[in-house]
């Protein structure tokens, strides 16, 4: 006995040759493993879509990671000494925090958390400014409007949205402006940061969003935010082109950013960039990371260290040498002096000014108050004379 | 001069304003094409266009969050929340960086925003759409609390608003869109922190806002079968706070009700109250009392009758009020 198979089993040459649709979230997907230019050692890797950024561009990068870190470090004993409330340390994430300001102009805004206070100095910003909050003085020292860069975000997330908004507004009055908002790993499992990239997606906003995965939220490891391959994966879901970057290879981040915020500022939408990178020192002062991750991790990492990395990869191009480290190593001195100097000088803050921005001009009811303070506060000094 | 809905005068308030400044716009759920589930952005988006006018994702904080990035662009976002309830995904965005950004900048930045809510209830509405959430505003430094109870007022608190260097909630209250009154528009009513006399009277102070508004007007219509001349103030703007006319009038009468529909306890009315006793204790002839929801969740529609305030109660507690110098009885128990 014979059968016939069914013919609908077999595919017709026609049918064979024809090609599969394009998968219109393939372009969306980040590399399967982090982009890097560098090794750990400092030697370049070719990276197809990823030329090394121009080589003026990577020895100013060295020299702002330099500082940066001599910043972060001088930030840390500050607190020690008590001239700051908590600082939130960003050290071995200094290719994260000076490759990412690095890449956008001065035109565009940055949306920097708490931890960004090395990319702010980074980007010129005065640093006892930068440090007004951590101070405790007040909550932002610089001129957010002037130098186009957000007050630093302390609720998690919710500038993603900022940024989105700012972004379709400067492209609705015909600006070129990117916005560039930085967030952390624990903050893209806020309702926030979903909003804000989804936000920027559907009005085609020009924003880069730079997710510093640095493994912890405090103390509760990635692996309790996200069950994806890479937070990078976020971005398809949304409609969002999407890269994820050793994080650690300054060369690298320098490279994934400036394409991206080629890609935002060309009229394409946002982008969205994962650095993996390791927060070398506790959350804060006030915090002890001893409690959830052991020394050996924490060394590991301290041998894959971005400034080791880009200085072994400019002497190796020849354009930096002993001198020139020397130098630049002086420089950061110079700057940790004067930031002790200008930080050790105690700084009155006038506690009437508490009234002065509440609203455009104060209610009924907060000129009282500001009266009774004022009574207060005249009070109090003359007791003090009389008691003196 | 013609007959106006609290809706068509805000409407216009939105159109006009829109024609006035090309920074204004206006963005929320079903905002766009359906012109809001209450149609107050009817036409807009024709009228203006989709930079003027558009629909977002249906994501709350969201909207303000990015209301606030185009404020800081320069623009003049307008959001609507579509209900009372559903505003309170965007919470965090209001009260920590809506309420705060200029103060946290010393005025470098500033947010000059219209979040306009739909609140309150008595339209019959199921759970999550009559909320009375003024008080999470008003407790909130940075905030501008607005609402209005008549037509003009509609439209000329609306356009001041808009105009605002602060951020305004705007609360519109929903059982009143479609209450008409005779009115020309455009108009301008009393600016900003000023309250205002309805209906003046001798012998107590009614103190409403929003939609608590007419109840303490039908009361104190009411009060006159009873031999009682009642005067009603109406706030207009819970923040910024009008004490000057809310003492002046207390102190004329003696006797004071506060009257809101939310829930009482730390609500507004009790603010209310407790500034009238500092302020009037020597003219008092009686406790400031409260006439205000009951402290329970929003009832299903067909209880809100027993939540919400009434002439009725509005009338037992002025009855209350201590004509004959004696004291309220309900606090004599042992």
């Amino acid at each position: 006995m014979t059968t016939t198979p069914p013919a609908v089993r077999r595919a017709s040459p026609r049918t064979r040759r024809a090609a599969a649709p394009p998968d219109p979230a393939r372009a969306l997907l980040p590399s399967p493993q982090p982009v890097r230019l560098l090794d750990e050692s400092g030697a370049r890797i070719a990276v197809a879509g990823y030329p090394e950024p121009p080589t003026d561009s990577l020895r100013e990068l060295y020299r702002r990671m330099v500082i940066g870190r001599r910043f972060d470090l001088q930030s840390t004993a500050l607190t020690k000494q008590g001239r700051l409330a908590v600082y939130p340390s960003a050290r071995g994430q200094e290719a994260c925090q000076v490759g990412a300001v690095m890449a956008v102009r001065d035109t565009d805004w940055v949306f920097p958390t708490y931890r960004e206070s090395m990319a702010l100095v980074s980007r010129g910003l005065d640093p006892v400014e930068v440090l007004t909050l951590l101070r405790g003085d007040w909550h932002c020292g610089y001129d957010p409007a002037a130098r186009r860069t957000a007050p630093q975000c302390t609720p998690l997330a919710t500038q993603t949205v900022h940024a989105a908004g700012l972004a379709y507004g400067e492209a609705q009055q015909g600006r070129d402006t990117v916005a560039l908002a930085f967030i952390g790993d624990g903050a893209t499992s806020e309702g926030d940061f979903h909003e804000g990239v989804n936000f920027a997606a559907v009005f085609r906003a020009p924003v880069v969003f730079f997710v510093q995965n640095n493994r912890y939220a405090i103390s509760v490891p990635l692996s309790r935010q996200t069950a994806a391959p890479s937070l990078a994966y976020k971005g398809v879901g949304y409609g969002v082109a999407s890269e994820q970057v050793d994080g650690n290879d300054p060369v690298a981040v320098l490279a994934v950013l400036t394409r991206a915020v080629a890609h935002a500022r060309a009229g394409n939408g946002p982008f969205l960039v994962e650095a993996h990178t390791y927060r070398m020192e506790p959350h804060t002062n006030a915090d002890d990371a001893s409690r959830y991750r052991d020394g050996a991790e924490v060394e590991a990492w301290g041998g894959r260290d971005p400034i080791d990395r880009l200085e072994t990869h400019l002497r190796g191009l020849g354009v930096l040498d002993d001198a020139a480290v020397a130098a630049i190593r002086d420089e950061a001195e110079a700057f940790a002096a004067d930031l002790r100097t200008r930080m050790n000088a105690e700084p009155t803050v006038d506690p009437l000014s508490l009234f002065d921005h509440v609203y455009a001009a104060p209610t009924p009811q907060l000129v009282e108050q500001r009266e009774q303070v004022r009574a207060e506060l005249a009070a109090a000094a003359e007791n003090k004379e009389v008691a003196g | 001069m013609g007959t106006v809905t609290m809706a068509k005068a805000l409407n216009a308030a939105l159109r006009d304003a829109m024609a006035d400044d090309d920074r204004v716009v206006v963005f929320g759920e079903d905002v766009g094409q359906l012109g809001g589930v209450f149609r107050i952005t009817d036409g807009l988006l024709a009228a203006y266009g989709e930079r003027r006018c558009f629909d977002t994702p249906l994501a709350e904080a969201g909207i303000v969050g990015f209301a606030v990035g185009m404020a800081m662009s320069g623009l003049r976002p307008v959001v609507e929340m579509q209900f009372d309830a559903f505003a309170y995904p965007a919470f965090e965005q209001i009260a920590s960086h809506v309420a705060k950004l200029r103060n946290r900048t010393r005025g470098a930045l500033s947010v000059p925003i219209v979040i306009r809510v739909p609140y309150a209830g008595g339209i019959g509405g199921v759970e999550h759409h009559c909320d009375s959430s003024e008080g999470y505003y008003a407790h909130t430094p940075g905030l501008k609390v607005v609402t209005p109870a008549t037509v003009p007022d509609a439209y000329s608190l609306l356009r001041e608003a808009i105009a605002d260097p602060d951020p305004v909630v705007f609360m519109e209250p929903k059982k009143l869109y479609f209450a008409s009154a005779d009115a020309t528009l455009p108009v301008t009513t009393e600016p900003f922190g000023r309250a205002v006399v309805r209906r003046p009277g001798r012998d107590a102070t009614l103190v409403a806002y929003g939609p608590s508004v007419p109840v303490a007007l039908e009361a104190a219509e009411a009060a006159r079968g009873e031999g009682w001349d009642l005067e009603v103030v109406d706030l207009r703007t819970i923040v910024p706070f009008d004490d000057e006319t809310v003492t002046a009038s207390v102190r004329r009468t003696g006797r004071c009700v506060v009257i809101q529909e939310a829930q009482g306890f730390a609500g507004v009315g009790a603010e209310i109250a407790a500034r009238v006793q500092e302020r009037c204790f020597h003219s008092l002839h009686a406790p400031v009392l409260r006439v205000s929801g009951l402290d329970i969740p929003y009832p299903a529609p067909k209880l809100e009758h027993v939540h919400l305030p009434d002439v009725d109660r509005v009338l037992d507690a002025v009855a209350r009020l201590q004509w004959d110098d004696q004291p309220d009885p309900r606090w004599l128990a042992a």
